[in-house]
């Protein structure tokens, strides 16, 4: 339970930080402010579950070496400026992410499903945020081919128990092979990671314990 | 001797630093307070996990309760325990008068994209229910952007949570 908890986190503060990259920059003033919000939903959300793995949040984010995070590729791929692939994560992570939180909200602990349901609730507003995207660009090129390069990605975040179940809901072209969700496996890290991860703990490196 | 009623006392004066028309009284999330001598346990429920307010308003608790004489202790729970329907009606006017739209009530499961869309949401300036969404996402997690086609106005809807 622990692991997956943490991958979660990761994901979620990892995602956090790609998702903030467009602050400023994205196509039209209210994705800059909805990508703002969602960034910093996700980043509250990994700090409340790291919360529940350890005292020290910051501690967790921040001061591991770059192996020792549990997130997946999905979350770690740099997108700017490339608005289709963006938003494919976007739909497809909050899709395989809805499947996990339903299942931790059925935990027996009760501070994970307590946390997990409120999580939910803040997710729910990221769900249809994607909701939106995936009506508008449905019948764009560009947004169906990011979907199914991204597609092998979200199956290797996925617990298998999900996989039926977003192989059903996006009805990718061809199922990606064992060997390709063993090379996008949790554990191996995306191009663009160490350069993520060098910006995301920059600072705690160069003062150790520094505090926001 | 602090008692429980002084501080809830104090406490609906500590505002949201947010959105400085509400109290966290009015906000609801002040769970429960329990005195054990000069020790003050407040629980605290978060409205949004990320929510950057969150240490502000420990430390302002902490201080109101110092100036009672009292040592805070102030546990955060992160559970689904708080709704925006835990705002009170007094609270809820308070952003109306603002020009907040106040959330509405909260339904068993989490809301979908159809039911924002299709449920009716008063302007909080002229009371038309000719509002659009315009964005779901505004200036900080808890709210949502409208747009009033009668006053032509837009603004600021509270999410349910």
């Amino acid at each position: 339970m622990r692991e997956q908890l943490l991958a979660i986190a990761d994901d979620e503060l990892v995602l956090g930080w790609r998702d903030s990259e467009w602050t400023g920059i994205a196509p039209v003033l209210e994705e800059d402010v909805a990508f703002s919000s969602i960034a910093q939903n996700e980043i509250g959300h990994a700090r409340a579950i790291y919360r529940l793995l350890s005292e020290d949040a910051d501690a967790l984010a921040f001061d591991r070496a770059p192996e020792e995070y549990r997130s997946s590729q999905l979350v770690e791929l740099r997108f700017v400026p490339d608005w289709a692939r963006t938003i494919a994560r976007r739909v497809l992570y909050e899709a395989a992410d809805e499947l996990r939180l339903r299942r931790l909200m059925a935990s027996d602990d009760p501070a994970v499903a307590g946390l997990a349901a409120k999580i939910d609730r803040e997710e729910a507003y990221h769900r249809m945020h994607a909701e939106l995207w995936h009506e508008r660009l449905r019948d764009e090129p560009r947004y169906l081919a990011a979907v199914d390069e991204l597609f092998p990605y979200t199956l290797a975040m996925a617990e298998p128990d999900d996989h039926e179940s977003l192989i059903a809901r996006f009805e990718p072209k061809t199922v990606a092979s064992n060997t390709v969700l063993q090379a996008h496996a949790r554990g191996s890290h995306a191009d663009g990671w160490s350069e993520l991860w060098e910006e995301m703990t920059e600072v705690r490196r160069s003062v150790p314990g520094a505090t926001w | 001797m602090v008692t429980a009623e002084a501080v809830w006392s104090a406490l609906a004066e500590v505002e949201d630093p947010e959105i400085p028309v509400i109290s966290l009284v009015d906000l609801g999330v002040i769970r429960r307070v329990d005195i054990d001598g000069e020790r003050v346990h407040v629980e605290f429920t978060p409205t949004f996990l990320g929510c950057p307010a969150l240490e502000v308003m420990r430390a302002q608790m902490t201080d109101k309760i110092a100036e009672l004489g009292g040592e805070a202790d102030v546990e955060v729970i992160v559970d689904d325990s708080w709704s925006t329907d835990r705002i009170t009606p007094a609270g809820r006017e308070k952003l109306r008068a603002a020009g907040f739209a106040p959330p509405a009530p909260r339904e068993a499961n989490a809301p979908r994209l159809v039911q924002l869309q299709s449920q009716v949401f008063r302007c909080p300036y002229c009371g038309s229910t000719e509002t659009r969404l315009e964005n779901i996402f505004g200036p900080t997690p808890c709210r949502s952007i409208r747009y009033c086609m009668s006053c032509r106005q837009p603004f600021e809807q509270f999410k349910t949570i």
